[in-house]
């Protein structure tokens, strides 16, 4: 009959003004400022450097300034300047650093390529999303102390894959460890002999943070 | 003003009144009745003023609630203070008129919407002795003011010079024309039965009790229902609201008539909107909800302009809650819904009051005999009309492309 599909309607509405006001699955807005909705672990928004140790930052980046990243980047968005220098990394190996390390975030397309290419889990991507600012051009182009951020922020945003970089890392550097003493037994072994294979330093690129002891 | 007053005058009843002889009494006769008349203009204004502003946050509010959202909420506690921040935004912009337009007709027609609006207000019993002008065919005053903002509608289409304007303008006419016959059918019984054309009277007429507890409103009749019904479907209609806003669907012609319009003249057009919203529902309690009549004898200790206000606030929230509710009828749907439904249905409805009139002193169970003629008068023309302008269109069916 004409009239049914109305009334139908104004229950439906009726229901959802009252329900609005006892029923958090019919009053699902969350007012953004104060409150944030959970952002799901995949979202990704601007890449940023792991380091080790929260309270040295620029000592402990992962980053060794390969700048595959940079050659790689899709929209050129990374510019990174390698160090003259050496330090020792958050093992306390000697490595080459960024000393420059920028990204133009205004450029930058969030395709995460950057981070499938690092070979050092050194790049990753990040939450953040509210970064307007009243400058387009320097406060957009976020440097090296900008952009580092410790390895247990990484945990908060990203809990599975950063539990499984660090447990890969953590293998990698046993397995290099015993590789060391196995090299030094047979250095031992074969003390009488001219120095043969002891290039140890340099390293290829698909392998990760070299033995320490 | 309504002399024969049966329930005893309680001092809140008489507050008001006592109030305005105390500021006014000592003047002279003249006088008097000017300050009077001016007290009535000012307090019409504020009240109604002040409930437009309110309406505009209830109604945001609840639109906001039924879509699952908050509402304003940022201005002040809850976004009580939302009516005064809109009210200082708009004020504050720019009054543009296009180069073309006729600006003596763009300024006059919100001038001329919303005074018509304001003067339907004078005659509405608000409460047993509120009523500002008390006149002998109030009604059919307060029915050709509110036709006038037909013209201004127009005026302020044509004036505007912009297609979309004048399109809505003449949308506009055809619905507010169309829409114009059922809304005075469905009241000509109202006055058939009270046999007066005052709104005090018509009140007056509602005021008795049946078997001594059930208001004797015309809404509680088989005709008065009916009536009700069609005259709310039509004053949706009048007052442009959802779903009936065609004039100004935003979707299809921009803003429609007000277009052209900006700062304090749109604010205008809208201020007129609710108060002609407002002043039909306050006519339709006086018609057809008993006007500031309480609804059981035991509850009229409360003042009848208490009264008056619930209803008129019941009906403003019902205009929301169907706005909440319906999508935007197309033109031709609304045409006509008006000239196949409501006025034929409106016309039989005038067949059912003669005959509620006509069988009032039939004796005892012959009663029940009239009140099932009655019904059967008002659902079968409502179900074979019903049957008739939705046949072939509903229940719609879908089918995938092959």
């Amino acid at each position: 009959m004409l009239g049914t599909g109305l009334l139908k309607g104004l229950a439906v509405t009726a229901r959802n003004l009252v329900g609005s006001f006892h029923d958090d699955a019919r009053y699902t807005t969350v007012e953004y400022p104060e409150v944030k909705a959970a952002l799901p672990e995949a979202f990704r928004n601007f890449p940023f450097l792991v380091s080790e140790n929260a309270d040295d930052p620029m000592g402990t980046l992962r980053c060794v300034a390969c700048q595959i990243c940079e050659k790689e980047c899709p929209p050129q968005c990374i510019y990174i300047e390698k160090s003259k220098d050496k330090k020792p990394d958050a093992n306390g190996k000697l490595q080459i650093y960024p000393a420059v390390f920028a990204i133009d975030t205004s450029v930058c397309m969030n395709c995460q390529i950057c981070v499938e290419v690092c070979p050092f889990d050194a790049i990753k991507m990040d939450h953040v999303f509210e970064i307007a600012t009243g400058d387009r051009f320097l406060e957009l182009l976020l440097n090296r102390e900008q952009l580092a951020k410790p390895n247990s922020y990484f945990h908060s945003i990203r809990p599975n894959e950063a539990a499984e970089v660090d447990a890969r890392l953590a293998a990698d550097r046993k397995a290099a460890e015993e590789k060391a003493k196995a090299a030094a037994l047979a250095k031992a072994a074969a003390k009488p002999a001219p120095p043969a294979g002891a290039p140890g330093a340099p390293k290829p690129p698909g392998e990760p943070k070299p033995p320490t002891a | 003003m309504n002399g024969a007053a049966p329930i005893p005058d309680r001092l809140l009843e008489r507050a008001p009144q006592m109030l305005r002889d105390a500021l006014t009494g000592f003047l002279p006769e003249p006088w008097r009745w000017l300050v009077n008349a001016v007290i009535a203009m000012v307090l019409i204004l504020a009240v109604f003023g002040l409930l437009f502003a309110a309406l505009t946050l209830a109604e945001r509010k609840i639109l906001g609630r039924v879509q699952n959202r908050p509402g304003p909420n940022r201005t002040g506690p809850f976004g009580l203070l939302q009516p005064i921040a809109d009210g200082i935004k708009t004020l504050t912009k720019e009054d543009i008129v296009p180069r073309d337009a006729d600006h003596l007709l763009h300024f006059l027609a919100p001038v001329i919407l919303l005074a018509s609006a304001i003067l339907a207000f004078a005659v509405i019993p608000y409460g047993r002795r509120l009523v500002a002008v008390d006149m002998d065919a109030s009604i059919l005053y307060f029915f050709a003011v509110g036709a006038t903002t037909e013209l201004a509608i127009f005026m302020a289409g044509w004036s505007s010079h912009n297609k979309y304007s004048l399109l809505a303008a003449m949308r506009a006419l055809a619905q507010l024309i169309s829409y114009e016959l059922p809304l005075l059918l469905s009241w000509l019984p109202v006055v058939m039965l009270s046999g007066t054309l005052s709104a005090t009277g018509v009140v007056a007429a509602q005021g008795s009790w049946k078997a001594g507890w059930f208001p004797a409103w015309n809404v509680f009749t088989p005709w008065g229902f009916a009536g009700f019904v069609i005259f709310m479907v039509a004053a949706l209609a009048e007052s442009n609201r959802s779903p009936f806003d065609l004039p100004e669907a935003e979707s299809e012609l921009i803003a429609g008539h007000l277009t052209e319009y900006s700062g304090c003249k749109y604010v205008l057009f809208f201020m007129a909107e609710y108060f002609g919203m407002t002043a039909l529902s306050g006519m339709a309690v006086t018609l057809f909800l008993g006007g500031w009549q309480a609804p059981l004898p035991s509850l009229e200790f409360i003042p009848s302009y208490v009264w008056f206000a619930v209803k008129l606030i019941a009906l403003l929230l019902g205009f929301i809650w169907i706005r909440a509710t319906f999508p935007r009828l197309r033109i031709d749907q609304l045409t006509r819904f008006a000239w196949k439904f409501l006025v034929p249905l409106a016309l039989v409805n005038l067949g059912t009051a003669a005959f509620w009139s006509l069988s009032a002193a039939w004796p005892g169970p012959l009663q029940l005999v009239r009140l099932a003629v009655a019904v059967l008068l008002v659902a079968g023309p409502f179900v074979l009309l019903g049957r008739r302008l939705s046949a072939g269109l509903a229940p719609r069916t879908y089918a995938y492309a092959p």
